[in-house]
C-alpha cells in the first residue's frame, strides 16, 4: 500500500497567485485553519507576469473617476456578456482592496500629491490602474505574500508555530478534489519534490489555480496554466461558463522563436506607444467598430493630444479593448502588411517627451526584456508584436458574491471563475478581480464552514481512485511521451480553436481531441533512476497528470466556440463575423457527462440573468440598442427601440478589411 | 541556424551524482533553459528543473551555467561559442534535491524572522508618499527572490555554520527595504546587525554581480543599512541628546 500523509483544514486554496493568497489570507483573518497549495515555490506564481496594474476606480488622478465609470467600461469591454452582478462589486470594491495593500506595505508609484498614481489603459475611461513601473503583477504577490508572513508571525507569537494556522504548501500539486456524497471533503495531491501523495481532509476548497494557456502554443502564460482548476472542478461536477471566450493578447513578442508569446504589455500603448504596419500606417485607425465610434480620435493628431489632455480629446484607437487589437493585427499580417517574423510594429521611438530616459524609466521591465531576448533596443527601433493566448474569461460558474460554485464546499476566484469579465477582459481588471473575488471566496468558504451541521469525512475509495489514476502513467510500459502528446494538443488548439474561428475547424478540432484524448490516456512513464519510488521531482509524470486536465479544457473551449454562432469579444468566428443580441442572452455551460473513467464534456444553454433596473440605468440608451435586444431594454426604452431597429443583430464592423 | 551543442548536466540526488553528457540541437535566439527542456522533451524526460515564467519575472530558474550563477531563462545561447561546452550545474549554497533543483526553504525561514511592515495607526487609504521617498525602497522591491545573491554570497556559499546567524544579501535587502518604506514605523537597526548578521558582510559586491534585476544590492541596501546601524549605536549628537533627555529613544523590533 502506497504511504499516504493525511492533513485536517478547514479550508484549502489550490492556487498560491493573487486569488490563492488574498482567499487564504481571509480564511485565516476569519480564523480558519488554512492550507495553501501550489506547484511553484511561494511567491512565484503567474500574477508576477501581471505588468500594467489593478484597475480601481480611487479617482486620484482624474476625479471624475467612480464605480459606476469603472463599472460601464468593464461591461462594454465584455461586450454586456458579464456577471453584471460580479462587474458590479469589481468596481465597488477595488479600490478597497488597493488601499488595503498598501497598508500591508505595498509601494505604488505616487501622483504630486502623495497619493497611489494611476494609469491609462486600453477601454477604461479614466487614468485608474495603479501600478508599479511596468512590475505591479510582482508587487501584488509580494505583498500578499508578506501579509501571509505577517499572519504566520502572529501564529508563532501566540501558538509557537508558524504554520499554526496558515501553511504554504509549495511544489505540490492536487490531482481530484474528494468528495463525499454531493459534497466536498477534501482534495488529493503529490508533492514535487518527493512524489509523495497528501490526502487533505477539509470541507472546504477554493480553486484559485488560474488559467489554460498551455493549452495553445503560443501564449504568454506559464508551465503552471494546466486549466488544473477548471478540471478539477469539472470532475467534481461542478460547471464551466462560457468556455469560448479566449483572450489573445494583442501584443506578445513574436522573436526569437523561444520567446513566442511572451508579454509585451499594454502599458507601451497607455505610454504613447503606438501600432505600425510594414507601411508605416497607424492602422488602427481603420479598425474602430461602430460600437466604440463614439469614444476613439479619428485623427492621429487628436489621438496624440489626448494624452496631455484627455478631456478635450478623444483616446486613440491603439487603446481599443484587447479583442479588438488583436484581431486587427491578425488582419493586418494576414493582408502581407505585417513585420518581417510575422507581427506588426510597436514603437515608442520618440513618443516620449523626456525621450529615451523617459523610455527607461516607465518601461523598465519592457526595456530590460527586450534588450536581453531580442537583443532589441526599444528607445531606438520598434518592437515585433502579435496576438498570444493570455487569459480564459471562461470559468468555474460561480456565485457572485461568496465565490461558491454548484457543488457544496466548492469555491472558485480569479481567473479559474467565470462571469466576471463577460467575452473580454479589460486590462487591469484581473488584478483588482483576484483581489476582489479572492477575498470573496475565502469568506464565502468561512461561512460555508460555519453554517455546516457536521464535517464531512473522507470516503477511502475516493483515496484509493486517486492512487490508481496517479499512478497510471508508470504502469504502461509502452505509454507515448508526454511531451510529443502535448506539443500536438498546442498545435492542435493554436491553428484550430485559436483566435479566428470556423465550422469546419471547430469540428475538425473536436475530431482531433477525441484522438488525442485516447493518447492521453495511455502515455507513460519510466521512474527516475534516484530516490526511494522513483516519483521525485519527476517532470514527465508531472506532464502526464497534467494532459488530463489540458484535454478537458481543450474539449470545452472547442465545443462551446463550435456551439455559439456570433462574433464577441475573445470568439471571433469567421463564419459569423456579427455580434448577435440574442445570442447575448445565452450563457454557454459545461459539465462532465458519460462513463466517469472517461468523461466528455457536455453543453447546455442557459438563459443570461436581466440586468438590474438601476444598473441599466446607468447606460445611454442607445449604447444599450447596441448590444440588448428589445425585450430586455428598460420599458420606456424598448417602446421607442421597437419603433426603430427591433434591437437584433448588431453590425460590429470586425476587421474592415 | 541549428547546431548540435555539447552539454555538461549535472544528474543526481542529495546523495550522489555526476555530469553528464548530451549532445542537443541549439536554434537561433535560445537560451539556455530552452536546451534544458529540449533535453527533457527528447532524451532526459526525469531530468529535473525548477522554472515558471521563462521570462526573467518570477526567478526560479537559478542555476551555475558554467560556473556562473546565472538564471537559466536570461542566458541566452548566442553568448556562447558553437564549440564551447556548456556546463550547467544546481546553485551550489543549497541542498540538492535532484538535478538542477536545490532546497531553498532557507530563504523562507529567514524572511519568516524579519518583522514586517509596521503602518502604524494610518488607515488603509491615508498614506500620502512622495515618489522620490518611494523609489528606493521600490528599488529593493523588484527583487524576484531567483536568491543567486544569497547562492553567491561568501559568507554561507563556503560556510555552512554562517547559515544560522545569517540571513543573507536578500533579508538583509529586505530589512533595509522595510527601514527606508516611509511609512514603516518599526525600527529593525538593531537586529539587522545582532540576529540577522549584518556585519558578516564585508561589501565584496558579489551580490549586486549577479543580481538579474541590477539592484544595487550592496550601495544602496547594506551599506546604508551598515551606516544606520553606526548611527543609532553610536550618533554623538543622539548620545548626548538622550543623556539630555531631549532625544527620546524610540523602541527596537525584536525579530518575528
Amino acid at each position: 500500500m502506497t504511504e499516504i500523509e493525511r492533513h485536517a483544514y478547514d479550508v484549502v486554496v489550490i492556487g498560491a497567485g493573487g486569488a490563492g493568497l488574498r482567499a487564504a489570507i481571509e480564511a485565516r483573518l476569519q480564523g480558519k485553519k488554512t492550507a495553501i497549495i501550489s506547484k511553484s515555490l511561494f511567491g512565484k506564481a503567474h500574477t508576477v507576469m501581471a505588468e500594467g496594474g489593478a484597475a480601481a476606480a480611487m479617482g486620484n488622478v482624474n476625479p471624475n473617476d467612480n464605480w459606476q465609470v469603472h463599472f460601464r467600461d468593464t461591461m462594454r469591454g465584455g461586450k454586456f456578456m458579464n456577471s453584471w452582478r460580479m462587474a458590479e462589486l469589481h468596481a465597488k470594491e477595488a479600490p478597497e482592496r488597493i488601499w488595503e495593500l498598501e497598508h500591508w506595505g505595498a509601494l505604488f508609484d505616487r501622483t504630486k500629491d502623495g497619493k497611489i498614481s494611476q494609469r491609462n489603459f486600453g477601454g477604461h475611461e479614466y487614468p485608474r490602474l495603479a501600478h508599479v513601473g511596468d512590475r505591479t503583477g510582482l508587487e501584488l504577490i509580494r505583498t500578499a505574500q508578506q501579509k501571509i508572513v505577517a499572519l504566520q508571525q502572529e501564529d508563532h507569537a501566540e501558538h509557537g508555530d508558524y504554520e499554526a494556522r496558515l501553511k504554504v504548501w509549495a511544489e505540490t500539486t492536487v490531482t481530484r478534489l474528494l468528495k463525499d456524497g454531493d459534497r466536498i471533503c477534501g482534495a488529493f495531491a503529490y508533492v514535487r519534490e518527493t512524489g509523495k501523495f497528501v490526502v487533505f481532509e477539509a470541507p472546504s476548497v477554493v480553486l484559485a489555480t488560474g488559467g489554460i494557456g498551455k493549452a495553445f502554443k503560443v501564449t504568454s502564460n506559464s508551465w503552471e496554466y494546466t486549466g488544473d482548476g477548471h478540471a478539477l472542478a469539472l470532475l467534481a461536477g461542478a460547471t464551466l461558463l462560457n468556455m469560448e471566450f479566449v483572450q489573445f493578447h494583442p501584443t506578445g513578442m513574436v522573436w526569437p522563436p523561444s520567446v513566442k508569446g511572451i508579454l509585451v504589455t499594454e502599458s507601451v500603448r497607455g505610454d504613447r506607444g503606438v501600432l505600425k504596419n510594414s507601411e508605416g500606417r497607424r492602422f488602427m485607425f481603420d479598425y474602430v467598430p461602430e460600437v466604440f465610434k463614439n469614444q476613439y480620435a479619428t485623427t492621429e493628431e487628436e489621438g496624440d493630444r489626448w494624452y496631455d489632455d484627455p478631456d478635450n480629446n478623444k483616446r486613440p484607437p491603439e487603446l481599443l479593448p484587447r479583442d479588438e487589437v488583436a484581431r486587427a493585427i491578425n488582419s493586418e499580417v494576414k493582408a502581407g502588411r505585417g513585420s518581417p517574423h510575422g507581427g506588426v510594429f510597436l514603437t515608442v521611438v520618440d513618443r516620449m517627451p523626456g525621450g529615451a530616459a523617459e523610455i527607461v524609466r516607465r518601461l523598465p521591465s519592457m526595456h530590460h526584456q527586450f534588450k536581453e531576448l531580442a537583443d532589441v533596443d526599444i528607445t531606438k527601433e520598434p518592437m515585433e508584436v502579435g496576438p498570444t493566448c493570455h487569459y480564459v474569461m471562461g470559468g468555474v460558474e460561480v456565485d457572485p458574491d461568496t465565490g461558491a460554485a454548484k457543488v457544496p464546499g466548492l469555491f472558485a476566484a480569479g481567473e479559474v471563475s467565470g462571469g466576471m469579465h463577460g467575452s473580454n477582459r479589460l486590462g487591469g481588471n484581473s488584478l483588482s478581480d483576484l483581489l476582489v473575488f479572492g477575498r470573496r471566496a475565502g469568506l464565502g468558504a468561512s461561512e460555508y464552514i460555519d453554517a455546516l451541521p457536521e464535517r464531512p469525512s473522507v470516503p477511502e475509495s475516493e483515496i484509493e481512485a486517486a492512487v490508481a489514476e496517479a499512478l497510471a502513467p508508470f504502469e504502461r510500459e509502452d505509454g507515448e511521451n508526454p511531451y510529443a502528446v502535448h506539443a500536438e494538443l498546442q498545435q492542435t488548439m493554436n491553428d484550430l480553436v485559436g483566435i479566428i474561428r470556423k465550422e469546419a475547424e471547430l469540428q475538425q478540432a473536436i475530431e482531433a481531441l477525441g484522438k488525442l484524448r485516447e493518447r492521453v490516456a495511455h502515455v507513460g512513464v519510466t521512474p527516475v533512476a534516484v530516490g526511494d519510488d522513483g516519483r521525485g521531482y519527476h517532470p514527465g509524470w508531472h506532464l502526464s497528470l497534467d494532459l488530463r486536465n489540458m484535454m478537458l479544457v481543450s474539449e470545452a473551449v472547442a465545443k462551446a466556440a463550435l456551439e455559439r454562432q456570433e462574433s464577441r469579444g475573445g470568439h471571433t468566428r469567421d463564419d459569423y463575423p456579427q455580434m448577435s443580441a440574442e445570442w447575448r442572452k445565452v450563457n454557454l455551460v459545461c459539465s462532465l457527462a458519460g462513463d466517469p473513467s472517461s468523461p466528455h464534456v457536455e453543453l447546455k444553454r442557459q438563459p443570461m440573468t436581466p440586468m438590474r433596473e438601476d444598473l441599466l440605468g446607468l447606460f445611454e440608451t442607445d449604447e444599450l440598442k447596441k448590444y440588448l435586444t428589445a425585450e430586455e431594454l428598460p420599458a420606456d426604452v424598448a417602446a421607442e427601440a421597437d419603433a426603430t431597429a427591433g434591437g437584433a443583430a448588431v453590425d460590429d464592423e470586425e476587421g474592415e478589411q | 541556424m541549428s547546431y548540435e551543442a555539447k552539454f555538461k548536466v549535472w544528474r543526481g540526488d542529495d546523495g550522489a551524482g555526476e555530469l553528464t553528457d548530451y549532445t542537443v540541437e541549439v536554434n537561433e535566439g535560445e537560451v539556455v533553459l530552452d536546451i534544458i527542456h529540449r533535453l527533457q522533451a527528447t532524451q532526459a524526460p526525469d531530468l529535473a528543473v525548477r522554472w515558471n515564467c521563462k521570462a526573467g519575472k518570477c526567478g526560479s530558474c537559478s542555476a551555475e551555467i558554467n560556473g556562473m550563477p546565472r538564471l537559466m531563462c536570461m542566458t541566452r545561447m548566442s553568448t556562447f561559442t558553437e564549440d564551447e561546452t556548456i556546463t550547467v550545474t544546481p546553485i551550489r549554497t543549497f541542498p540538492v534535491i535532484r538535478d538542477l533543483v536545490t532546497d531553498v526553504s532557507f530563504n523562507y525561514e529567514k524572511a519568516r524572522q524579519i518583522p514586517s511592515f509596521d503602518p502604524g495607526d494610518v488607515k488603509p487609504g491615508e498614506f500620502r508618499m512622495q515618489q522620490e521617498d518611494v523609489e528606493r525602497s521600490q528599488e529593493f522591491r523588484k527583487c524576484i527572490e531567483c536568491y543567486l545573491c544569497q547562492n553567491v554570497c561568501h559568507v554561507i556559499r563556503d560556510h555552512e555554520e554562517n547559515k544560522p546567524e545569517f540571513a543573507g544579501p536578500r533579508f538583509l535587502m529586505r530589512i533595509a527595504e522595510l527601514e527606508m518604506h516611509p511609512a514603516d514605523q518599526a525600527d529593525r537597526r538593531e537586529i539587522a546587525a545582532k540576529d540577522h548578521g549584518l556585519g558578516f558582510c564585508n561589501i565584496t559586491k558579489c551580490c549586486t554581480e549577479v543580481c538579474p534585476e541590477h539592484i544595487k544590492i550592496t550601495d544602496n541596501a547594506l551599506i546604508p543599512m551598515k551606516e544606520r546601524v553606526v548611527g543609532r549605536k553610536y550618533d554623538p549628537v543622539v548620545w548626548l541628546g538622550t543623556k539630555l533627555g531631549i532625544v527620546k529613544k524610540g523602541q527596537d523590533t525584536p525579530s518575528a
